[in-house]
């Protein structure tokens, strides 16, 4: 018992307890997944036996012309998505910080909403919407407005369309959410002193609003390289299946389901895999270099 | 002392949810994602099947608020002797289950010293796919017995005798009334059967005689019809009747389904996956002609492209109801789609055999399928075995199949059996203006074997992702566009 007591109370020991469900969890679920999807990127993984293929499904990877769509699908929504969810939820945050709204909780609250409506039947929503019948709820728009109907989820400009739409209806309240607590961070008297500066309310926004979110910019940032770039559910509601006209809604992690899960090559699943977080790593270690974040202690 | 007490309880409560949370995340997540595929499941190829047959009807919306209603709960029945070997069986169409439920009764009251219970289980379409081979990969946790769609047959079969049971010898005593053709698209490299078929899925044409007769035709030019020239003639005939309104059309052609392709192929003879161990070719000269001809359709305004890129999805049965086109070629399996979706439909339609290119050619093939098969994981495989192939294609089997799913079943001596096709009591026979089973009577000795390999889904997917869209909707030039697709199934093979 002493013993026992003694472990428990050691101020060396507890903090180890304390982090241990993470590490444990870190190590199964994602160190362990991590190194076997390099392992597996080069085999041939068949139900009847494993082969090492060297290089292959990489080589395979560079003529695959899919891929190459899948990845410049991925990368425009990735840059289109940081473009309409850093600024806008920013300035969202700061107007609800403001007291230039009334009834915030009321707005907060339709913001953040859909981030907790399933995916599935929002997809399923946005995709009858998006119908290219005539009764399709878009159309119905377009048509009053006398522009005629379009094939929405059949063209290039009017898919990515969908999906950002998606996106920000999607992320926008969630973005604004950690803005918001940003701004909660920042203490008031820096307002008061520029007030007393005579800052008018734009040079409070530039000089002290924004250099003071710097780190939760950085934050959502470099989430939403990652989740543009992974970006899947979306697609996938959006078109019922990893499958879409000239591939127009083909992500990176679309196509890994498509070959790894619905083809079963998990060995070339692997490799789209692998693809998908060097480019991840690299967009991520340069931004954060860029902007400082690595390297050096926040102070 | 409370308080150590309540310090542990705290920390093993925190272990215990962070790593159940972690387990939780992955089986929450993967009913969501494959969703939406059910519904899907008619559309996912041109070998899709009986995917969407919910008992609901007429409601536009009611295909889509089912399929979302349909992520949450999987449907479960038990059927049988509960004392019965146990057997487990999935699916990802409910009736298909009811029919195996049906089944085991009857084989209980003619087996009493061999009682089975079975349970079945309906998951989404992909979601099922999935499991059953992540389970065969695994070695554990597949069921005895699972439907697999033929568009997924490869995948399971590539597993061969490791991964399933093969059915030569139960199957054998039926062989002989079955189409042949349809055992063989469910066989494995090495020449074994390993799946048990529902149906032919025999193409024909479905025929709105009802608005053809408004616009003053009739069921004798219907019947004129021999070769596709015929068929555009008339169908420009019933533009020129009803004034060529916009948004009417003769038919609608596909984009994202390769039935039509199917059927040209059937009628020349020809196979793009080169048969079993062939080398695949889409530059084919009846899928030129084919193409080539939509596409003059579609300029012409003879055909519309069919929304959302086949007939068999929510805006297709939307587009049937509206009368937006009155003719188009589709499996005998659709039959339960109007049925089912399109029930005020009733009396209208008439059936009839699918145009050719030259005539003397065959003028259907079989599309979409589902094939049974029974795992390596069975508890009982020479009673699951044995089971599955009574129940499929035994005449009480095909009975039940017909009455219930509405198929064209595979066993070729009940299509003229009076009691068999001619039964007014049947709801398909109820609802259309001609016997289904006399069209498919009609063209026994013509119906084209298009078969599924390794190399089908990639075909597949590049039709109806690309090629099609290319050609029908973006007007390219059609055998630029079979090059394109060439040139992908090649990196495959």
């Amino acid at each position: 018992m002493n013993k026992f007591k003694k472990f428990f109370y050691s101020q060396k020991a507890a903090p180890y307890v304390f982090v241990l469900p993470f590490i444990i969890s870190f190590l199964l679920f994602w160190i362990y997944p991590l190194c076997s999807t390099i392992t597996m990127s080069f085999q041939d993984i068949k139900p009847t036996g494993t082969e090492w293929v060297g290089v292959s499904n990489f080589q395979k990877l560079l003529k695959d012309k899919t891929f190459h769509t899948a990845i410049l699908n991925s990368f425009q929504y990735m840059v289109l998505t940081l473009v309409l969810l850093i600024p806008f939820p920013m300035f969202f945050a700061v107007l609800m910080d403001s007291r230039l709204v009334k009834a915030k909780g009321f707005w907060k609250a339709c913001l953040y909403v859909p981030a907790l409506t399933s995916v599935v039947i929002s997809g399923t929503l946005f995709r009858l919407m998006f119908s290219e019948y005539p009764t399709g709820q878009m159309n119905v728009i377009t048509t009053a407005l006398g522009l005629g109907t379009f094939k929405w989820l059949k063209m290039k400009a009017t898919g990515l369309g969908a999906l950002l739409l998606v996106a920000c209806w999607r992320w926008t309240g969630v973005n604004m959410l950690y803005f918001i607590s940003g701004l909660k961070a920042i203490d008031t008297a820096m307002y008061e002193a520029a007030d007393i500066d005579g800052a008018t309310a734009w040079q409070k926004f530039r000089y002290v609003t924004i250099p003071l979110l710097k780190p939760t910019t950085v934050y959502v940032l470099t989430i939403s390289v990652y989740a543009g770039l992974a970006m899947f559910m979306e697609s996938y509601m959006l078109w019922a299946g990893p499958d879409s006209p000239n591939n127009i809604g083909l992500t990176i992690v679309g196509y890994l389901y498509k070959r790894g899960i619905t083809k079963n090559q998990l060995g070339y699943g692997s490799a789209v895999g692998i693809v998908l977080l060097v480019i991840a790593l690299a967009i991520n270690i340069v931004q954060l270099v860029v902007n400082g974040t690595l390297g050096k202690e926040e102070d | 002392m409370k308080k150590k007490v309540l310090a542990t309880l705290l920390t093993a409560a925190m272990l215990a949810t962070t790593l159940a949370g972690c387990g939780g995340g992955d089986a929450g997540s993967a009913p969501a994602a494959d969703g939406g595929a059910a519904e899907e499941a008619p559309a996912a190829d041109a070998g899709s099947d009986d995917g969407a047959a919910a008992d609901d009807g007429a409601a536009e919306e009611a295909p889509a608020d089912d399929a979302a209603a349909a992520e949450e709960e999987i449907p479960t029945a038990t059927f049988g002797d509960p004392n019965g070997t146990h057997m487990e069986m999935w699916t990802f169409v409910e009736i298909h289950g009811q029919h195996y439920g049906n089944m085991v009764e009857k084989w209980n009251e003619q087996n009493p010293d061999r009682t089975i219970e079975i349970t079945c289980t309906t998951y989404p379409y992909a979601d099922m796919h999935t499991k059953l081979l992540t389970s065969l990969n695994a070695g554990t946790g597949a069921p005895d017995i699972c439907d697999v769609e033929i568009g997924q047959f490869p995948n399971v079969v590539a597993g061969l005798d490791t991964w399933l049971v093969p059915q030569n010898d139960t199957a054998a005593p039926y062989l002989d009334t079955m189409v042949k053709a349809r055992m063989d698209v469910y066989s494995g490299t090495d020449g074994n059967y390993y799946g048990i078929p529902y149906h032919v899925g025999a193409t024909v044409m479905y025929y709105n005689l009802a608005a053809l007769e408004e616009a003053g035709l009739s069921q004798a030019d219907v019947d004129a019809v021999v070769t596709w020239d015929d068929y555009a003639a008339l169908g420009e005939k019933y533009l020129e009747a009803i004034g060529r309104p916009e948004g009417k059309h003769w038919t609608s052609v596909d984009t994202a389904g390769c039935d039509w392709q199917w059927i040209a192929m059937a009628e020349y003879g020809e196979d793009w996956t080169g048969g079993m161990d062939g080398t695949a070719n889409v530059q084919l000269e009846s899928v030129k002609k084919m193409c080539t001809m939509e596409q003059e359709w579609v300029n012409s305004g003879l055909a519309m492209v069919s929304p959302d890129g086949h007939v068999d999805l929510e805006a297709g049965f939307q587009n049937i109801l509206d009368h937006n086109i009155v003719s188009f070629p589709k499996a005998m399996w659709y039959m339960s789609r109007f049925t089912n979706y399109m029930p005020e439909e009733k009396g209208n339609w008439y059936i009839a055999k699918c145009p050719v290119f030259e005539a003397g050619q065959k003028c259907s093939v079989g599309i979409g399928g589902t094939g049974t098969v029974v795992t390596q994981q069975a508890v009982d495989k020479d009673l699951a075995s044995e089971f599955l192939c009574w129940a499929k294609m035994s005449e009480e089997g095909e009975q039940l199949i017909w009455d219930n799913l509405g198929f064209d079943v595979c066993n070729t001596v009940l299509w003229n059996d009076d009691a068999f096709a001619h039964d007014d009591n049947n709801q398909y026979n109820q609802f259309f203006r001609n016997y289904p089973y006399d069209v498919l009577y009609s063209i026994k000795d013509d119906i084209g074997t298009v078969y599924t390999t390794a190399i089908s889904p990639t075909i597949n997917e590049q039709m109806c992702n690309v090629t099609l869209n290319d050609i029908l909707e973006n007007g390219m030039d059609v055998d630029e566009a079979l090059q394109a697709a060439q040139d992908v199934v090649d990196l495959e093979q």
